[in-house]
């Protein structure tokens, strides 16, 4: 299993034509042992691609987040769960971003809580704070769990992750992927800061993956400050 | 005939690639020389690397050849689908292209190689600037996204353009032994493989003359270069390098004129275009590359970057000197 798991995190890096690096460039990046990985989302195939960039040792203990409404029945969940060890949460299959935004402030709590447990067992975790794939041209402002896990486990490094040109390979609301050069750039691990306010926090958190895609992503441009009230009303468009 | 033949390569390309594996024996020899006399500097590091690649690369080629058209033809359908997936990265496409990036990158080249492997040279020629010329943009334009879409499309067709219908006229050199022989009419849809070992010649001597000046270039910048061409584009590009570069490889094409129909003062021309139109890739690359603020368009090929930085000059020079042997020489 392991040799074929191998194999498939080369396929998925081959086709992604993915480079994995450092935020200095380096290319064989230095990873603690255990992290809550975070990084932009635009496209299906991001906790693949991220997972498939994990080392051996990493990979096997680590969990990404992926939403039950997608992965959670039939063959989507066998593939999730028992390959590349998922963790499903529940959003509470609402439709739309704006009603998700409404009950934020109750439903994750029974989610941050089972996502503490699967670090306090040891492993690391992959999310993506915005919770819900954006168009690619900008990052969706972050959504609280990331702060409230760094609370949870201070001792746990936060990396950042960026990903750049998977969402071009496919965009949200695709069927056919389109290969591109893509770029994985592990950043350096973050903390809270002593009194560090959740929003702080959290805004310091996107900055980085938000700089990072400039410096790789040459269509990527940095329209946040306009994008940040309008964006996330998209309606989510699934198949 | 003598006995040695593999597919394509009879034995004048063989003692051919015989004599290229003698030059990388004796680049490799050097590059560990200047190794033990420099240290491990980032140059040499890199000289080396280059060199290695170089070994995989005519291994490549010759093992293609070896196999025949057919799979000489899938060999650069492949270079043309990896140099499409560079181009496409740097170009500023959104997510409203993506339906045309599929037939982009899915159904436009397959279809076009495979009116080379036919033979046909009409369709050949006018698929992608007539037929895929007009039909990418007016798939855009349905796909509803106005914002930037001269840009857009504009860069979607100069990747078509460039990587897979100009490095396309590499392997069709492979077919025009036949016009030679019988005409450009009766060569129409003539069988695959039949322009033979003489086609592999003249596939061999682009590939050496153009890719031999993109070295010859490069050492004699490294070693003599003072006057920057275009400094804004490429500090890299020496008066000196481009100079000594084409003269010393349009040398090379004229000491190559036995491989070919052509009398030795007019390889010494077609190769001396052929540099000419490969520096001229080269350059433009350089400023496309500059503009998107990257140094190279990827890291397929460990020394040179990406396909397309290995294959900028022959995406220049093959439709010239491809279209130059057919006007002269059918």
């Amino acid at each position: 299993m392991s040799f074929a798991k191998r194999s498939l995190a080369k396929v998925i890096t081959g086709f992604a034509g993915a480079r994995v690096i450092s935020q200095h460039g380096e290319t064989d990046p230095e990873l603690p042992d255990q992290a809550i990985f975070y990084a932009n989302h635009c496209s299906h195939l991001d906790f693949l691609t991220i997972w498939a960039a994990l080392p051996d040792e990493l990979q096997k203990r680590t969990r990404p987040i992926a939403a039950k409404d997608y992965w959670g029945s039939g063959v989507r969940k066998r593939i999730a769960e028992r390959i590349f060890n998922a963790y499903l949460v529940d959003r509470h299959g609402s439709n739309s971003t704006r009603q998700r935004e409404s009950r934020s402030g109750v439903s994750p709590k029974g989610q941050i809580q089972g996502m503490a447990e699967v670090l306090d067992a040891g492993d690391s975790l992959i999310i993506f704070p915005e919770g819900t794939r954006g168009d690619g041209e900008s990052i969706a402002a972050f959504r609280g769990g990331l702060y409230r896990l760094a609370q949870h486990s201070p001792q746990i490094p936060v990396v950042p992750v960026t990903l750049a040109n998977v969402g071009r390979i496919l965009p949200k609301g695709e069927l056919i992927p389109v290969p591109h050069l893509s770029t994985v750039v592990f950043c350096d691990p973050i903390h809270i800061e002593s009194g560090e306010e959740q929003q702080d926090f959290l805004a310091r958190a996107r900055q980085i993956l938000i700089d990072c895609l400039i410096e790789h992503q040459t269509t990527f441009q940095d329209n946040s400050a306009a994008q940040n009230p309008a964006g996330p009303d998209t309606p989510e468009s699934r198949q | 005939m003598s006995g040695w033949e593999v597919g394509l390569l009879d034995d004048t390309a063989l003692r051919l690639l015989g004599g290229v594996v003698l030059v990388l024996i004796l680049a490799s020899l050097t590059a560990a020389v200047l190794a033990k006399l420099l240290g491990p500097t980032s140059t040499i590091t890199n000289l080396r690397q280059r060199i290695n690649a170089w070994w995989l690369m005519v291994a490549v080629i010759g093992a293609a050849l070896a196999a025949g058209e057919t799979v000489t033809i899938i060999l650069f359908l492949l270079l043309s689908l990896l140099a499409l997936r560079e181009f496409i990265t740097i170009s500023p496409t959104t997510r409203g292209d993506h339906k045309v990036l599929v037939w982009l990158v899915f159904i436009i080249p397959a279809v076009h190689y495979w009116f080379i492997w036919e033979h046909w040279y009409g369709m050949f020629s006018v698929f992608i600037p007539v037929y895929a010329f007009l039909f990418l943009p007016a798939r855009n334009a349905l796909a509803g996204q106005t914002k930037g879409f001269l840009q857009r499309a504009a860069s979607i067709q100069w990747a078509l353009m460039v990587c897979v219908y100009a490095i396309s006229h590499a392997p069709a050199l492979l077919q025009l032994p036949v016009a030679m022989e019988v005409g450009r009419e009766a060569a129409e849809g003539s069988s695959s493989g039949s322009g033979g070992a003489a086609g592999a010649h003249l596939l061999l001597f682009l590939l050496i003359v153009v890719q031999g000046s993109d070295v010859l270039q490069y050492i004699w910048g490294k070693t003599l270069g003072k006057h920057p061409i275009a400094p804004k584009v490429s500090p890299n590009k020496t008066w000196e390098g481009f100079i000594g570069g084409v003269l010393s490889a349009t040398a090379l094409g004229a000491a190559l004129w036995w491989l070919t129909p052509f009398t030795p003062l007019a390889a010494a021309a077609l190769a001396l275009v052929s540099c000419v139109m490969g520096f001229a890739g080269g350059l433009v690359m350089s400023a496309i590359k500059r503009d998107r603020g990257i140094k190279d368009f990827g890291s397929t090929i460990p020394g040179h970057g990406g396909i397309m930085d290995r294959l900028d000059s022959l995406c220049f020079a093959a439709p010239v000197f491809f279209h130059a042997v057919r006007f002269f020489y059918t």
